[in-house]
C-alpha cells in the first residue's frame, strides 16, 4: 500500500492519499513493504500528467507498453500539427486521470486508468514539418550488427503509452490512434511488457527475455545524476529529452545452445543474482582488472558489461520485453524494445552503442532490427499541449 | 498468508477508495458538482465555462465533416436554482443552427426539431450526445477539421446567452443525424 501510494495518486483526487497512508500506517512493517492490495487498487492508481516534464519516463515503469509511432499526411502542416497535438494532449489528459476522453465510445474502458502514461516524442520529420530545425536525426548505421527493418524503424511522431493493465493501454492506443488519423499514418506499433503488477517486490531489477538480470547500472529517478542524465536543460527543449528505441530481436534458439557458462561469461554477470562474476551481490561493482588463476581478465575484455561502462557516458534504460509470436516451427520473434532516455544522443546514447556494436560477446545473440530517435519535448500545463514549447 | 495480517489496512483503503471511486466515476456524467473537474480537462470548454454562470457547458465537441450538416454535443449544466430554457442556437459557421431531438418515429430514429427547446432543471444538466438531443449545424459554410475551435451562442428563454467553443472532434457514429430523410441501408 505505501508502495502504491508513492507511486501515484489515485484517481479522484489527494484526500485518498491520505486515508491510505494512514491505513498503511496500521500495518505491520513487514506487511508494508509486502505491499499487499485490494483488487481494484492497481486499476485506479494514476500518474500525474502536467508537470515540468512528460510522464512516463521518470514514472516507475508500468507492465504494459505500446509504443506507436505515426508518419503525418503531405497536407499536415504547422497549424494542423498543432491541432492534432492539442486533441491528443486533451485525449491523454483526460484517460490518465481516469476520465473517458472526448467523444470516447468506450468511456467505460476509461475507469481503470492502471497508471497510465502517454509520452510524445518528435522525429525529424515532425520538426521538419514545422519549420524548425531538427534536434534529433537517425542514429548512424552499424552495419556489424544492425539488420534494421523499415517497419520497425523512424517515425515522424511516437506515443509511448504505458500502463499496469493491457486493456487500458490497448483503450488509449485506439482512442489516439483515432484523433491522430485526420493527420498521420501509422507506421509501426511496438508492444511490450514487462513482470506483471505487484508479481515482485518493487524495485527489483527485470530480468528480459533471456533470463538476464537487465538493467543495474541506471540512474535512479529522482536523483541528481538521474536529472543530470535525462532532462535537457534551457531551450524550447528544456525539461525535455531524448529517446532512442532499438528493437532487439534475441536469438533464442542459438542462445539456447550456448551453455550457461558461456551465457555468463558473455555478459560478464551471474544468470543467478545479476552479480558480477568478480562479485557476490547484484550491486557489486565489477573489477575490471581481476584476473583469473590462468591469467585471464574474470570480466572478459568483450563482455557486455566492460564494453557498455563508457567513461562519462549515462544514459536511462526504460525496457520493454517483446514476444510477437512464433513461427511453423516454433521460432520466436522475441526480445527487447530497448528504450534509452539521454539529454543529448550524441553525447551519451552514441558513445556507448558505438563501444558495443565494436565488439560486444552479446551480439552473437542479438540483433537490432528496428531503430528510432525522437524529441521528447517538456511536460505541458492543465491549460497547454505537448510541444507547445517548440510551436506555439 | 501476509494478505491475511493486514486486512484492517486494506479495509480501510478499500473504504476510502469507494468514496475515490465514487467522485472519479461521476466526471462523464456530469452531476454538477463534478463539471468543474470534467470541465478542467478541456482547454475549450473551461475557457468559455463561466460566460455565463446560471448555465455552463462541459466538453463542448462538434462533429468534423467536410461539408453539409453536422451537429455539436456536450453537456449543459444548470448551476441555478431554476430551470433554464434554451431555445435556439448559433454559430458563424452555419446560417442555420437548430436544437433537436432523436426520436422513435414508427420503430425508427428519426432526428427532428425539439420543440420548447433543451429544459436543464435548476441544479440538473442536460446532456447533449449522439443518438440523443443535440445542436444541429444545418449547413456548414466551410469543412470542420479536427481540433478546431468552433464559436457557439445558445440563446435562453429569459433572454441570457451562453457562448462557448466546441471543439472538431472525428467520430463515426450519430449516423442518424446526417441524413434524417433518406433510408438507412443495413
Amino acid at each position: 500500500m505505501t508502495d502504491l501510494t508513492r507511486r501515484g495518486l489515485f484517481a479522484g483526487g489527494a484526500a485518498a492519499v491520505g486515508a491510505l497512508a494512514a491505513g498503511a500506517a496500521g500495518a505491520t512493517p513487514a506487511s508494508a513493504s509486502a505491499a499487499p492490495l485490494t483488487p481494484g487498487d492497481g486499476g485506479r492508481a494514476v500518474e500525474p500528467f502536467h508537470g515540468p516534464h512528460q510522464a512516463g519516463i521518470a514514472t516507475d515503469p508500468q507492465a504494459h507498453a505500446a509504443f506507436v509511432a505515426f508518419d503525418l499526411l503531405k497536407d499536415t502542416g504547422r497549424e494542423a500539427v498543432v491541432r492534432m497535438l492539442r486533441l491528443l494532449t486533451d485525449d491523454v489528459r483526460r484517460l490518465a486521470a481516469g476520465h473517458p476522453a472526448l467523444a470516447d465510445t468506450e468511456p467505460e474502458l476509461a475507469a481503470v486508468p492502471a497508471r497510465l502514461t502517454v509520452t510524445f516524442g518528435f522525429g525529424p520529420g515532425l520538426f521538419r514539418r514545422a519549420g524548425l530545425a531538427s534536434p534529433v536525426e537517425p542514429l548512424p548505421p552499424f552495419k556489424r550488427i544492425d539488420r534494421l527493418e523499415e517497419r520497425w524503424s523512424g517515425g515522424d511522431l511516437l506515443l509511448q503509452i504505458c500502463a499496469d493493465d493491457p486493456l487500458t493501454v490497448a483503450h488509449a492506443l485506439r482512442m489516439t490512434v483515432k484523433d491522430a488519423r485526420s493527420f498521420a499514418r501509422v507506421r509501426w506499433v511496438q508492444r511490450g511488457f514487462r513482470r506483471g503488477l505487484l508479481t515482485q517486490p518493487r524495485g527489483v531489477t527485470q530480468r528480459n527475455v533471456m533470463g538476464q538480470v537487465d538493467g543495474t547500472v541506471n540512474p535512479r529517478p529522482g536523483t541528481p545524476e538521474f536529472d543530470r542524465a535525462v532532462w535537457i536543460t534551457g531551450g524550447p527543449l528544456g525539461g525535455g529529452t531524448t529517446l532512442v528505441l532499438r528493437r532487439i530481436r534475441a536469438e533464442m534458439e542459438t542462445w539456447d545452445a550456448a551453455d550457461r557458462t558461456a551465457k555468463e561469461f558473455t555478459v560478464g554477470r551471474t544468470l543467478a543474482t545479476g552479480a558480477p562474476l568478480t562479485g557476490r551481490l547484484e550491486t557489486d561493482e565489477p573489477d575490471f582488472t581481476r584476473l583469473s588463476p590462468a591469467g585471464f581478465p574474470v570480466i572478459a575484455e568483450y563482455a557486455h558489461v566492460r564494453r557498455a561502462r563508457v567513461d562519462g557516458a549515462t544514459i536511462f534504460r526504460r525496457v520493454y520485453n517483446y514476444d510477437d509470436g512464433l513461427s511453423p516451427g516454433g521460432e520466436p520473434d522475441t526480445g527487447l524494445l530497448f528504450a534509452s532516455f539521454q539529454a543529448d544522443v550524441e553525447r551519451q546514447f552514441l558513445p556507448i552503442q558505438r563501444s558495443l556494436a565494436e565488439a560486444d560477446l552479446l551480439n552473437e545473440w542479438t540483433t537490432p532490427t528496428g531503430s528510432a530517435v525522437f524529441a521528447v519535448p517538456p511536460g505541458c500545463s492543465p491549460g497547454g499541449y505537448v510541444g507547445e514549447t517548440l510551436l506555439a | 498468508m501476509f494478505v491475511r495480517r493486514t486486512v484492517s489496512a486494506c479495509l480501510l483503503a478499500a473504504a476510502a477508495l469507494t468514496a475515490v471511486a465514487g467522485c472519479g466515476g461521476s466526471g462523464d456524467t456530469a452531476e454538477p458538482a463534478a463539471a468543474p473537474a470534467a470541465g478542467s480537462g478541456s482547454a475549450a470548454a473551461s475557457a468559455s465555462a463561466p460566460a455565463r454562470a446560471g448555465l455552463t457547458i462541459t466538453d463542448p465537441w462538434v462533429k468534423t465533416t467536410k461539408k453539409g450538416m453536422t451537429a455539436a454535443f456536450g453537456t449543459l449544466v444548470n448551476n441555478s436554482d431554476a430551470e433554464i430554457t434554451v431555445l435556439s442556437g448559433s454559430s458563424p459557421l452555419s446560417p442555420k443552427v437548430e436544437l433537436h431531438e432523436v426520436a422513435d418515429v414508427k420503430g425508427k430514429m428519426m432526428m427532428r426539431p425539439k420543440e420548447g427547446g433543451f429544459v436543464i432543471p435548476a441544479r440538473g444538466s442536460h446532456e447533449l450526445k449522439p443518438g440523443g438531443d443535440h445542436i444541429m449545424l444545418m449547413g456548414v459554410t466551410g469543412a470542420v477539421e479536427p481540433g478546431a475551435q468552433v464559436p457557439f451562442t445558445l440563446t435562453l428563454k429569459d433572454g441570457g446567452k451562453l457562448e462557448f467553443t466546441a471543439i472538431g472532434k472525428d467520430f463515426a457514429g450519430a449516423k442518424e443525424d446526417y441524413q434524417p430523410g433518406m433510408k438507412h441501408e443495413g
